[in-house]
């Protein structure tokens, strides 16, 4: 993908939000997020579960009142404007929100009909949706019979029943197989295509890396960085080299090397002789393991892979080093990508500060 | 999926965005008709869908009726048969009754689903996903009429207000469902779950029901109590509904009724839709 993102020359941006503060109780969901997305582009919000990324996103989709701050929509507050707001955008829910008791062309004449189309034309419309998602066989069928890639579609085909301008997607493909994962990037593409602004929250970098022309990095309710895809990775390497150390006690003289010849500091993981060494260069991985076997450190097992979620939260927060304490991070998960942390503790945690400064130049 | 999503039948992105500051503040009066209407028209395909959740307005107004017949009849009445005019009468005002708990249950069940939050993303009016359920129950209020009379007809019950004065009871019977179904929308709207809804509801529905002068003429219940089952809404119901049935005439206890409902619908409507918008 690439850095530059396009403009249709509008004048106010698609969303411009600044200080956006949620709270639930003494949690600050949402604490003072400024965030501002061009018309025409992939926005792209990143982070953990319970980061903040939904409450965030169902704020400026009305959703949720907002306590504190200003978001406006295409130049339109969200506050005081909250019906004119609500035609101009899309939003496909994290769960399928579709009517389990309607087919799929019953869901899609109901909204249809609630968004103003005649009971005609709500039927035409429909019926294109169903044709260009690849539902039209599945059309008659209850949606409880539904796979879950199925229901996806369905949801951000209802979205697109009267072409929003501003399509909010939070966590398109959470849960989504590989291939049905790769049509709904497709469509998301084609959607930007045709001048749409998508704001999409996702816990996968590869995703943001593959669809945003724009990356906002949120932890704890805070943007802890902002940047084109290539800015972050530049921040946090473009792939690991994972080490398995034969003999865990060498550890100390295998991180040495490792530091000598990469240049990086390595993490450590908590099986013993586990050791995580973010590259800038995947091949300096060769240049690593040559070193390690001129010391005489011999490995178990040596894998270069993409930096997961939690290595570029390592990089832009310093989170698991601090949080397990001493001995480093608290484990890759490829998979799932979550952190191990859950909502703030005190704002006023030591670190915290420290971590918030690390932002990247925001790209206008 | 195709490549393409462009369908000529909408407006383009840059067609709705060239008219952004002309865009409406509120829906309009028709458009929130038209919104209500297509979720009226939703509830009734749920119903369609869910049989079993027409019980409360098919099996059991026949089984209700049959038994309480039979078994109070020779106590209260003497026979059977002249009991009915009463019990009849008296059970439109409990089916009913028993009938908008679903409301409410479904009202909270309703809300607790994705679907409810694709609602409140959409412009549409905020009223619309709560007006167009009640509006489709006034359906099962019709039916859970329909069919008691019809058991009560087969048992030997002889309206003396003929079609009409009966055609007359199930309009005000079905009003009077949709009116004291606000009561249990509220509780639909307050409730943390739906089992928690119908607690609440089961709780107000028995002491409405039984105070009342559905199965008993409240002559014989004590003064206190008297009072209370005098002005009980659905005992105001219950003798319009026997005037409209059993004479065929529109008296004073008709207007009384309406203005029952009424001061039910101008308490529990804005509750209601004041605790059901705090959720949207």
């Amino acid at each position: 993908m690439t850095t530059s993102h396009p403009s249709d020359g509008g004048h106010e941006p698609a969303v411009q939000a600044t200080g956006l503060v949620k709270t639930f109780g003494t949690n600050r969901a949402v604490d003072g997020i400024d965030l501002e997305v061009v018309r025409g582009e992939v926005f792209g919000v990143l982070g953990p579960n319970g980061a903040g990324k939904t409450t965030m996103l169902q704020m400026l989709a009305t959703l949720l009142t907002i306590d504190a701050g200003e978001a406006r929509v295409f130049g339109q507050d969200v506050r005081r404007q909250p019906h004119v707001v609500r035609q101009l955008i899309g939003v496909t829910g994290q769960y399928a929100s579709v009517d389990e008791n309607l087919t799929a062309s019953e869901n899609l004449l109901l909204f249809g009909r609630l968004l103003g189309l005649g009971s005609r034309r709500a039927r035409v419309v429909g019926a294109e949706l169903l044709g260009q998602f690849g539902l039209e066989d599945a059309a008659d069928r209850p949606i409880s019979q539904f796979s879950g890639g199925m229901r996806r579609r369905l949801d951000l085909a209802v979205s697109l029943i009267t072409r929003p301008p501003l399509i909010f997607l939070d966590e398109p493909t959470t849960g989504l197989d590989p291939r049905t994962r790769g049509q709904m990037w497709d469509t998301i593409r084609t959607l930007v295509g045709e001048g749409s602004t998508v704001l999409l929250t996702t816990q996968y970098l590869d995703e943001a890396d593959q669809l945003a022309h724009r990356i906002a990095v949120i932890d704890r309710g805070r943007k802890v960085a902002q940047g084109t895809p290539d800015e972050l990775k530049s921040q946090v390497g473009s792939s690991t080299l994972q080490l398995r150390l034969a003999d865990p006690t060498r550890t100390a003289a295998a991180v040495d090397v490792v530091r000598r010849v990469a240049g990086d500091e390595p993490v450590l993981t908590p099986e013993a002789g586990g050791i995580n060494v973010p590259m800038r260069d995947a091949n300096l991985a060769a240049d690593v393991l040559i070193g390690l076997r001129s010391e005489d450190l011999l490995i178990t097992s040596a894998t270069v892979q993409k930096p997961t979620l939690d290595e570029v939260f390592m990089a832009l927060t310093g989170h698991g080093a601090e949080d397990t304490g001493t001995d480093g991070t608290d484990g890759t998960d490829g998979t799932d990508g979550a952190v191990d942390h859950d909502t703030p503790d005190s704002p006023d945690s030591p670190g915290r500060d420290d971590r918030h400064d690390r932002d990247l130049e925001t790209v206008r | 999926m195709s490549t393409t999503l462009e369908h000529p039948s909408t407006l383009t992105v840059s067609q709705t965005l060239s008219g952004v500051d002309a865009l409406p503040a509120h829906p309009s009066l028709a458009e929130t008709l038209s919104q209500t209407l297509a979720l009226a028209w939703r509830a009734t395909m749920k119903m369609r869908r869910n049989f079993e959740q027409m019980f409360d307005v098919t099996i059991q107004p026949i089984l209700f009726t049959a038994m309480f017949a039979y078994i109070f009849g020779g106590a209260i009445s003497g026979d059977v048969d002249a009991y009915l005019p009463l019990i009849i009468t008296g059970l439109i005002g409990q089916t009913v009754l028993t009938a908008c708990i679903a409301t409410g249950v479904q009202l909270r069940e309703d809300m607790d689903k994705g679907v409810f939050d694709r609602f409140k993303s959409l412009p549409i009016a905020r009223i619309a996903p709560l007006a167009g359920p009640m509006l489709a129950d006034m359906l099962r209020y019709l039916i859970a009429s329909v069919l008691t009379f019809t058991v009560g007809i087969a048992m030997g019950y002889r309206p003396g207000g003929g079609v009409l004065g009966v055609a007359g009871a199930i309009v005000l019977a079905v009003l009077a469902g949709w009116s004291l179904a606000w009561i249990f929308a509220w509780f639909g709207t307050i409730g943390r779950n739906a089992q928690g809804v119908q607690g609440i509801s089961m709780m107000v529905m028995f002491p409405l029901t039984f105070l009342s002068n559905a199965f008993v003429p409240t002559e014989t219940m004590p003064g206190w109590l008297r009072a209370f089952a005098d002005a009980n809404p659905v005992s105001l119901v219950i003798n319009a509904i026997r005037d409209l049935a059993n004479e065929g005439a529109v008296t004073a206890h008709v207007g009384w009724a309406a203005l029952g409902l009424a001061v039910v619908v101008a308490i529990f409507a804005p509750l209601t839709v004041r605790s059901y918008s705090r959720r949207m």
